[in-house]
């Protein structure tokens, strides 16, 4: 079967060109705000950042940036667009905020929410809910509001004055907020009767590990995100010794990261697999390893050694990956000496569960076996209608940007039950806009010039200051300046190719200059064979063909959108405007009134 | 005119050639002529031809005349010799470098007003002399340059852009170049580069002057609808003889195919072309049957395309005049100044 012509209004289409707000759990319209950034409009791409992830600042330093491996420059030149930084720029360099914020009605709606936790996924909840007339009350056992951004990332990642101030521009838009409150009942939390219920309360439960000797040195082990919890509530100030941290995420990470800055004598990182495959993201190994800490691979841990209760160290087994038949890894011994590293203080970061014994299993909130909620994964309701999770307390740790998109979904699906609406037919569906960004003969309203440059790095404070202080923050971020020349390296995913088949008379223009062949006419096939018949072949799979329909001379156009620069040369040299480049606008179902800000901050 | 700059990046996967090479290393700089002109389709098909035949830019000269056409060769092989030359004139040139330079890959580009108007004298000296070169003409039936006046070869009866007939007979450089004497003869189309591209990389292995007719569209001033120079009337009216492809490594060569309807032609350098007879009655090896069969064709309003006559044992003008091997460029004094006695050696064989 020959390929269809493409659909270019599923709204799906053109979104899925613009790799990063793809691949971003909030859809955060990341091109629109760096192309704002480089115009120094740092408010207006702040506050489009804060309309789909809810906490800029803290992600434009904190984030796990799923967008930056899908960033297209990875696949046209090698490293991506710093997204994430680009995003801090932003937050750092922005102005008043108070005439973009979202209007909360005085005059509520009647209807009372009840957020649990004060975590990112409750917060950004409150924020969505608000301005619609909700009135919102949030508990958490916590003294403050943030959730494990406050208790868990560490202040030389996250400075607390950053956090604070997104977590005020939310509760001061009319949270109750009720910390210090402990949840020990969920039927108790049911009897008061809210009209809905948000379930934010994280995965607060570190990974213990039973191995010979745990019981008796108890005294010197912390479960790594207590400890890490402790510190950032100042109830611990010091740790010394040699410490160990045992794990390879980015707990660890922040674990061996704020050891040596509370001055311990020797820090080290032991994994038990291979530093590949450690869970914990590129840069925060690369960090960890650059202030001089030793990641130490494949070396499951044994025994606890000690002397009556004293902790000497941790004996290890010595083992290598080694891929077996079905393709996975296994780890075998490779038949050296155990090897005993000396310790006096282990901190384990082996993972983290759901656990919330306070939600009693017979009030129609059902569990799996893994101690998840049973959730509608489309409306994130559980199977006690008044019920909603989101965040790591729905389907486990993640992240801070998955706990807004949780929160977006959520607050569509209370709104929508509150009000007697279907929660999946009456969500609001997904559009695309298309505007045309031709403003004259060779005037486009965007800067399509591809710039080379590689990525810039971050500048960091001196690093005899960072070691020794737990609260100085690292990176110094982009300044002005730079954050401009990094923004020109994004290729303006959003600005789309647009063919129009009925205008193209097949000279092969935009076929001659496009620098990164992506552009053919051929004969029509089948999509797999397609792609073997292109100026270039089509191997990414992931990646959409644009298929026209058939032109005059019985061939389709085929655009492979792979590794378009979006540089408009195709439009350029087209004689009879065939191409446009047009500017898509995805619109991400979400509530509120400042979703469409992202049009009126271009109509300015 | 484009405003945006191209940018170096390449496709990822884009194939290098022998040399290492990717196509972008056999592109000029960017285009200046408008959007959409057939000549600059006709310039990407020699970037890509030169970029499959492996041979370092630097060891081709580019010689041109006057027009848009001839200022094509600004826009490939950013990194070969070049000479832009005077209106008509791209023939004396190119005999001068070849003639100096024996070695090089010798393409010449010329347009219809440039070869068949004011370099017509020219034109048809540098196929009767076999000067080793590609001559390309892009041909768009009009002077493009000096805005869209009839050109020599434009069709009596075709019209200009505002409805006005050519009143004139056109020249066919075709014919002309077959009756010279011209040991290939090919037409094409900007449109067709699955066609053109091999003849352009048969042409550059001819041994002597191989010439390509290409029709190459003026959307300007000759792509409307009294045009018979248009994109469109090309893609209804042309019809291909004999399709060429170019095959580098003779080792490839399978003999299964249907007795009459292919032949594999040696070309001097070991390579082969494998011509397929898209009309089973045509001889590309008939220089008198080939000229009947492009006029009977040009009767019926049809335009033949694709290789119409080729004669591969055909000599070029170095050999005709028994130069030697070395490039003229490349001897030594000693070589070019043997000395008094030398020359009164050949005074003495002369008396
Ligand atoms: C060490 C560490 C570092 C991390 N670094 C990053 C990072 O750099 N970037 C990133 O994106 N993510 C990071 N994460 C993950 C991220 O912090 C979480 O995914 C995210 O905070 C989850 O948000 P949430 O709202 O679902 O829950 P949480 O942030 O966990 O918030 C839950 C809140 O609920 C409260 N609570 C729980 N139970 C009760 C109860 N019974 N009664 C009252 N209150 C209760 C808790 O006190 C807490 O305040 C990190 C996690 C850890 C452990
Ligand atoms: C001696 C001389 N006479 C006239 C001209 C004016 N002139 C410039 S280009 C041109 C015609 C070019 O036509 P063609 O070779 O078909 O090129 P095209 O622009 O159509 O590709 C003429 C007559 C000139 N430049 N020099
Ligand atoms: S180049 Fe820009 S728009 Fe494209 S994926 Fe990367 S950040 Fe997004
Ligand atoms: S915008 Fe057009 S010319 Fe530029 S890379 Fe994409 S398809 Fe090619
Ligand atoms: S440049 Fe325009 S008219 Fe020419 S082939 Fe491309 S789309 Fe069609
Ligand atoms: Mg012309």
């Amino acid at each position: 079967m020959p390929m269809q012509p493409t659909n270019i209004f599923d709204p799906n289409y053109f979104h899925k060109v613009v790799d990063c707000q793809w691949a971003c759990p909030a859809h955060t319209p990341v091109p629109e705000y760096i192309r704002l950034i480089a115009q120094e409009r740092y408010t207006e791409a702040y506050m489009l950042n804060w309309d789909s992830n809810v906490f800029p600042g803290v992600l434009g330093r904190t984030c796990d940036r799923p967008c930056e491996p899908a960033c297209r420059r990875v696949r046209t030149e090698e490293k991506p667009v710093a997204i994430c930084r680009l995003k801090r720029v932003a937050a750092d360099n922005k102005g008043d905020l108070k005439d973009f914020l979202p209007a909360v009605p005085t005059q509520k709606n009647g209807k009372r929410i009840a957020c649990l936790g004060a975590g990112p996924a409750s917060l950004a909840v409150a924020r969505d809910l608000l301005p619609l007339g909700y009135e919102v009350d949030m508990f958490d056992k916590d003294p403050e509001g943030g959730g494990m951004m406050r208790s868990q990332i560490p202040a030389f990642r996250l400075p607390i004055e950053v956090l604070q101030e997104e977590v005020d521009l939310i509760v001061n838009m009319g949270v109750n907020t009720h910390y210090g409150h402990e949840v020990t009942s969920m039927k108790e939390m049911l009897d008061r009767d809210y009209d809905a219920y948000f379930v934010g309360t994280g995965a607060p439960r570190g990974r213990d590990l039973d191995i010979p000797g745990r019981a008796e040195v108890d005294d010197h082990i912390s479960i790594g995100i207590d400890w890490l919890s402790s510190v950032a509530f100042g109830h611990t100030s010091k740790i010394e010794g040699n410490v160990i941290v045992m794990g390879g995420g980015n707990t660890a990470m922040d674990c061996c990261r704020t050891s040596l800055r509370m001055g311990a004598d020797s820090v080290k990182v032991v994994v038990r697999s291979a530093f590949e495959v450690m869970k914990a993201s590129d840069w925060e190994k690369e960090d960890a390893m650059e202030e001089g800490i030793p990641i130490i691979n494949n070396r499951p841990p044994k025994e606890f050694v000690h002397e009556n209760g004293k902790l000497k160290g941790i004996l290890f087994e010595c083992v290598e990956p080694v891929k077996g038949d079905d393709g996975r890894i296994k780890y075998v011994p490779t038949g050296e000496e155990d090897v005993f590293i000396e310790a006096d203080h282990v901190l384990m970061a082996i993972g983290q569960e759901n656990h919330c014994p306070w939600i009693e299993r017979d009030i129609g909130i059902e569990f799996d076996k893994w101690d998840c909620p049973i959730l509608e994964e489309d409306t994130l309701q559980s199977t006690n209608p008044k019920v909603f999770f989101g965040g790591d307390s729905a389907f486990g740790p993640e992240n801070i940007i998955w706990a807004s998109a949780h929160a977006h979904k959520a607050a569509i699906s209370i709104h929508l039950f509150c009000s007697g609406q279907d929660l999946k037919t009456a969500r609001p569906p997904e559009g695309v806009n298309l505007i045309s960004t031709k403003m004259g003969v060779h005037e486009w309203a965007y800067d399509a010039q591809h710039d080379g440059s590689e990525r810039f790095l971050v500048p960091q404070a001196d690093k005899r200051k960072t070691l020794s202080d737990v609260k100085l923050e690292v990176e110094l971020g982009f300044d002005r300046d730079l954050g401009s020349q990094e923004a020109q390296r994004c290729l303006n995913c959003d600005v789309q190719t647009v063919f129009a088949d009925k205008l193209c008379i097949e000279c092969d223009a935009c076929v001659d200059i496009c620098p990164m062949d992506c552009i053919s006419f051929t004969d029509n096939a089948e999509e797999a064979d397609l792609r073997g018949m292109l100026q270039a072949p089509a191997e990414n799979v992931e990646q959409d063909l644009y298929v026209s329909a058939q032109l005059g001379t019985g061939r389709v156009m085929v655009k492979d959108e792979d590794v378009c620069l979006h540089c408009g040369l195709c439009a350029e040299r087209c004689p009879t405007n065939a191409w446009d480049m047009q500017r898509s606008v995805v619109h991400v179902p979400q509530l509120g009134s400042y979703a469409e800000l992202d049009l009126i901050a271009s109509a300015r | 005119m484009t405003f945006v700059a191209k940018p170096r990046v390449h496709h990822p996967r884009l194939p290098v050639n022998e040399i290492g090479l990717t196509r972008r290393d056999y592109e000029g700089s960017v285009s200046t002529l408008c959007a959409g002109c057939g000549h600059d389709s006709v310039s990407a098909a020699i970037v890509q031809a030169t970029s499959e035949l492996s041979i370092p830019p630097h060891r081709f000269a580019k010689v041109s005349g006057i027009g848009c056409s001839s200022k094509t060769p600004s826009y490939f092989l950013n990194k070969s010799h070049g000479f832009n030359s005077v209106h008509g004139r791209m023939p004396s040139v190119m005999t001068g470098a070849n003639l100096a330079n024996r070695d090089l890959h010798c393409i010449g580009v010329s347009g219809d007003g440039d070869s068949a108007s004011i370099g017509l004298g020219q034109f048809s000296h540098i196929v009767r002399r076999r000067i080793n070169m590609l001559y390309i003409v892009d041909n768009n039936g009009t002077y493009g340059l000096t805005k869209g006046q009839f050109s020599a070869t434009n069709d009596k009866g075709s019209t200009s852009k505002k409805g006005v007939p050519n009143l004139y007979e056109p020249i066919d450089l075709v014919t002309m170049a077959l009756q010279l004497g011209a040991s290939f003869v090919a037409r094409s189309f900007s449109g067709d580069k699955k066609q053109l591209i091999p003849l352009i990389q048969a042409g550059l292995k001819h041994k002597g002057m191989a010439f390509i007719d290409v029709i190459s569209p003026c959307v300007a001033f000759n792509n409307h609808s009294g045009s018979t120079k248009s994109y469109e009337y090309i893609r209804e009216n042309s019809g291909s003889a004999m399709a060429a492809d170019y095959v580098a490594n003779a080792q490839e060569i399978t003999a299964d195919y249907e007795p009459g309807t292919k032949e594999d032609v040696n070309m001097p350098d070991g390579s082969v072309l494998r011509l397929s007879k898209l009309d089973a009655s045509y001889d590309p090896h008939d220089r008198v049957g080939a000229l009947s069969y492009v006029m009977r064709q040009q009767e019926k309003g049809d335009v033949v395309t694709g290789l119409l006559y080729v004669d591969p044992e055909a000599s070029d003008c170095h050999e005709i005049m028994n130069t030697c091997a070395t490039p003229l460029n490349a001897l030594n004094e000693a070589e070019l100044c043997p000395g008094s006695d030398a020359l009164a050696a050949i005074n003495q064989s002369m008396r």
